[in-house]
């Protein structure tokens, strides 16, 4: 036990440590504990215990729209909730990244400028004649510049020995520099338009009604299945199973959540490309994050990295592929935003889009204090952060009380994952 | 070569000096297979530079390690992994974010196509070992580590040590932070290994614990090996002389003031 402050109410939380004659007989209960009952019983043990998961967020949500869409009538419509998943896509994207780099512990303060770095590259790449590049090619380019500042960056951090934290907000200031350098040398007003479609279209670009519909039944079914399969193999080899009632409730809940923002946005403009691209990823980070060794290493390195060296796991090669996640993210993020704008500016990056990325990936649930965290925390963490920035835009708040609200919202963030924390260092030894 | 009376490792004038701190001069030092051999000490006897020695983390000096009665050359973790000798280290090594599954195949992932977890067999197998060792007192081998008690932990990491067809364990002050009841079943797990036939060396200050398994016991003291004593034929008198006062066949200068060892 640590010299946390113990939690009064401890000593009743049945998963406290020390108790160990009452888990004698829970091997058995284990394995049977297949039912909808114990399942409800150990989700809610885990709360109590500081496992919050999602449900902070669930929260979170619930409380804006309640709040915005008294607060504006427009909040609610269905061309706003479009806007905002255009919005969040950009957001959410570099936070994937930015999760990755803080379940290793480390902290990405690059991430805007490097997203920057990307989306300017693209575009001047695309510059008719000047060179005129294929939108595939100057897409490639700009992501693979991104990854090696992530590399680069990762060097530093651990063959120096240096903080990721001073190295990234050295990084910070460099690409900034690096952004304006190369916007104000191309155009003597700073703003370079993207002209190409395929490139204005990824951020622009809305799928047709049905297609729409079709992304929301693959996205379901696609969960089903992976559920069944997990399911079927776990029991196979006699283990204990999610309960048939729980995946059910599950896949329906997610069927319900995902129908009913088709139908919503297939009344306005559609289902906007961004998004499925943002679903992709997610997919795909998640997979890494949750079912490879890869995945499997980068939260061993978050919880203890000198396990992890005992192991034999190559902790540098591990941190250095995350910064090179981070910033090939970044680089998708960046592409995203210029999309949306057409445009790349002498200020792109800057504002507080390092303060809506990092937020979104605390807020959705990544602790910062490394080893706990989800990629889908990103997308939850964006929704939250984007809402917030929506509605607040809707109420044409000023850019002064927008920023004293992000601030605070952040702050309860960080509150709830230290109590979490605590509750969790209660429990057993952190 | 290897009959059964060839010790599982021995060590034979074995030295390691860092800079002109003598931790370990001319040691000798055996286990069997099927024996706990104790390695006791006071503070800066050797007694830590000597596991981590054996696992290669410090290259010896000079002498000779011989493995099943063939010479071995080790030059760390892994080759020693490949030997099967594991190190339960004090600090335990284990990640608390990591549920008991993951932490057992902790950089030993069993994968599908060499990168998909396959996490129905790493399940199987990690219950089955610790299963096999009585372990009864893990409520679900998928709560994180966090949550476990210091004697929960231990038996991961003893159950996490033998998974890999290990026949060498070496634990590294297994019982120094746990209350009498967790102790308890520490040292039955410790009899437990030993009884599969293992070769189990446990380092320890607490000579309770040494006369509770150990089978044989030896002694080291400012680096070099005072006693080797049989624990059925020497009282705790008699250890506690050697740790304190044991004779030294060399005095070299520096180790008479040096503390030696972390």
């Amino acid at each position: 036990m640590s010299d946390q402050p113990v939690d009064p109410d401890a000593g009743l939380d049945p998963t406290a440590a020390h108790v160990e004659p009452v888990a004698a007989d829970a091997l058995a209960e284990d394995v049977s504990g297949a039912s909808f009952g114990s399942f409800i019983r150990l989700w809610w043990q885990g709360i109590r215990a500081g496992e919050l998961g999602s449900l902070p967020i669930i929260v979170g949500l619930i409380v804006i729209v309640i709040v915005f869409g008294l607060l504006d009538d427009t909040f609610l419509t269905e061309r706003n909730f479009t806007n905002l998943l255009l919005q969040m896509s950009a957001i959410a994207t570099i936070a994937i990244g930015v999760v990755f780099v803080l379940i290793i512990g480390e902290i990405d303060l690059s991430v805007a400028f490097v997203s920057a770095v990307g989306g300017v590259v693209m575009t001047l790449l695309l510059r008719p004649e000047d060179p005129g590049w294929p939108w595939w090619a100057a897409i490639l380019v700009a992501l693979a510049i991104t990854t090696a500042i992530g590399f680069i960056q990762a060097l530093v951090i651990t063959k120096a020995g240096v903080p990721s934290f001073v190295v990234t907000l050295a990084g910070l200031l460099i690409w900034s520099g690096v952004v304006l350098i190369l916007t104000t040398q191309a155009s003597s007003v700073g703003t370079i338009r993207i002209q190409d479609e395929t490139a204005v279209g990824i951020a622009n670009d809305f799928l047709s009604a049905t297609a729409g519909w079709v992304v929301a039944g693959l996205v379901v079914v696609g969960f089903a299945l992976s559920e069944l399969q997990n399911a079927r193999t776990r029991r196979a080899s006699g283990l204990y199973a999610k309960p048939v009632v729980v995946m059910v409730l599950q896949t329906v809940g997610l069927a319900a959540i995902t129908f009913a923002a088709v139908w919503y946005v297939n009344k306005d403009r559609g289902v906007p490309k961004v998004t499925v691209i943002l679903l992709a990823l997610l997919v795909f980070w998640s997979f890494i994050a949750s079912r490879t060794r890869f995945g499997r290493h980068v939260y061993a390195v978050g919880g203890s990295a000198e396990a992890s060296r005992r192991a034999g796991i190559n902790v540098d090669r591990v941190r250095i592929t995350v910064f090179m996640i981070s910033g090939f993210m970044a680089g998708v993020g960046g592409i995203m935003l210029a999309s949306r704008l057409r445009s790349v500016a002498t200020n792109t990056g800057g504002g507080n889009l390092l303060l809506l990325v990092i937020a979104s990936a605390v807020i959705g649930g990544t602790s910062l204090f490394g080893g706990v965290g989800r990629v889908v925390s990103a997308l939850l963490g964006a929704l939250v952060i984007a809402s917030i920035q929506n509605g607040m835009d809707l109420l044409g708040l000023a850019s002064g009380t927008k920023f004293v609200i992000t601030g605070l919202v952040l702050l309860a963030a960080v509150l709830v994952d230290a109590y979490a924390k605590r509750r969790r260092a209660a429990r057993g030894v952190v | 070569m290897a009959t059964a009376d060839t010790p599982l490792l021995e060590l034979r004038g074995v030295s390691k000096a860092f800079g002109a701190v003598q931790a370990l001069y001319r040691v000798d030092f055996e286990v069997r297979r099927g024996e706990i051999m104790a390695l006791v000490g006071d503070n800066g006897a050797g007694k830590s530079t000597l596991v981590k020695s054996v696992v290669g983390i410090y290259p010896f000096d000079e002498g000779e390690v011989f493995y099943d009665g063939s010479p071995v050359d080790i030059h760390g973790p892994r080759d020693a992994a490949k030997l099967g000798i594991e190190v339960v280290y004090q600090d335990l090594a284990l990640c608390d974010n990591l549920d008991v599954v993951a932490n057992m195949f902790l950089g030993r992932e069993r994968a599908r196509a060499r990168f998909v977890l396959d996490e129905s067999s790493m399940e199987r197998s990690a219950r089955e070992t610790l299963d096999s060792l009585s372990v009864t007192t893990l409520k679900s081998v998928r709560q994180t580590v966090a949550g476990l008690s210091g004697g929960q932990r231990q038996a991961v990491a003893v159950a996490k040590s033998v998974m890999w067809d290990s026949r060498l364990v070496i634990l590294d002050e297994p019982t120094a932070a746990l209350g009498v009841a967790q102790t308890r079943q520490v040292l039955d797990l410790v009899k437990r290994l030993a009884d599969r036939d293992l070769g189990v060396v446990i380092v320890t200050h607490n000579l309770h614990d040494v006369f509770e398994v150990a089978d044989r016991i030896t002694v080291l003291r400012l680096g070099q090996r005072v006693a080797q004593l049989e624990r059925a034929k020497t009282t705790q008198q008699e250890v506690v002389q050697a740790i304190t006062a044991g004779t030294l066949d060399h005095v070299p200068g520096m180790v008479e003031q040096g503390s030696v060892e972390a």
